[in-house]
């Protein structure tokens, strides 16, 4: 998986190429830990994203509470796939996924 | 029939989705359906490296069936640590919002949701837990894999 970032002001933009799977999620937590501060827009595009499982879900949530209390999140490009998987977890009803 | 012993690490689970899917490649299974068995697949094997021998480490046993007409795969996972029936642990809510959403157990409900059958046992002091996945879209029972 690679992570890259793209700050522009408040908005961060964080595209995630591959798989954001048990291996990989810690590395995408650590920048949601870290890399948010002063952003008020935080846009995660996965349009290269392959696969997610739980641990990636665990990080989008917990993104998802974080900027809950400083501005608002969007998932953008989701494919299919992943789109069913939001939809299953009740995901769908938490993110906001354009 | 093939099968795997393997050490329960999260380290490995590359190399059990490796033997799952050398299985798979001579099927004419979906991409789709192929993400599906990958994610059934690491969130067990991941469930079974974090808790089963815990805190220590322990061997785990991956089997892998197709049916020989290609229309069903059966993945079973053997370990030899605490009694533990993840079948039994209630499923999430997930109709409640962001802040009191719990994470735990999100993996297992995946599982279920996305397998067509899903079995526990505890035989002879081991875990047995098995997932069935029908491989063609059209055999595939109501709500599942929705």
């Amino acid at each position: 998986m690679n992570i890259s970032q793209e700050r522009n002001a408040d908005k961060l933009t964080l595209s995630i190429e591959g798989r954001l799977d048990t291996k990989t999620a810690p590395s995408l937590e650590q920048v949601v830990k870290s890399d948010l501060t002063g952003v008020t827009s935080l846009v995660f595009d996965l349009a290269e994203t392959t696969y997610i499982s739980s641990a990636g879900l665990r990080v989008l949530l917990m993104a998802q509470k974080q900027m809950n209390k400083q501005g608002e999140m969007t998932v953008i490009n989701a494919n299919n796939d992943l789109l069913e998987i939001f939809e299953v977890t009740g995901f769908t009803d938490i993110l906001t996924i354009e | 029939m093939k099968e795997l012993d393997i050490e329960a690490l999260v380290d490995n689970l590359d190399k059990v989705l490796q033997f799952i899917d050398a299985e798979l490649e001579d099927t004419d299974c979906s991409p789709k359906i192929q993400m599906q068995i990958d994610l059934a697949v690491e969130e067990i094997f991941v469930n079974i490296a974090h808790y089963a021998y815990n805190p220590e480490t322990g061997p785990a046993t991956v089997r892998v069936e197709v049916r020989p007409d290609g229309s069903a795969v059966t993945i079973t996972f053997i370990d030899h640590g605490i009694p533990y029936d993840p079948l039994a642990k209630e499923d999430p809510d997930i109709t409640v919002q962001a802040e009191s959403r719990q994470i735990g157990g999100l993996g297992i409900f995946l599982v279920k949701q996305t397998m067509d059958d899903i079995r526990y046992e505890y035989k002879n002091g081991r875990n047995i837990l098995t997932v069935e996945k029908n491989l063609s879209q059209t055999t595939q029972k109501p709500g599942a894999g929705k």
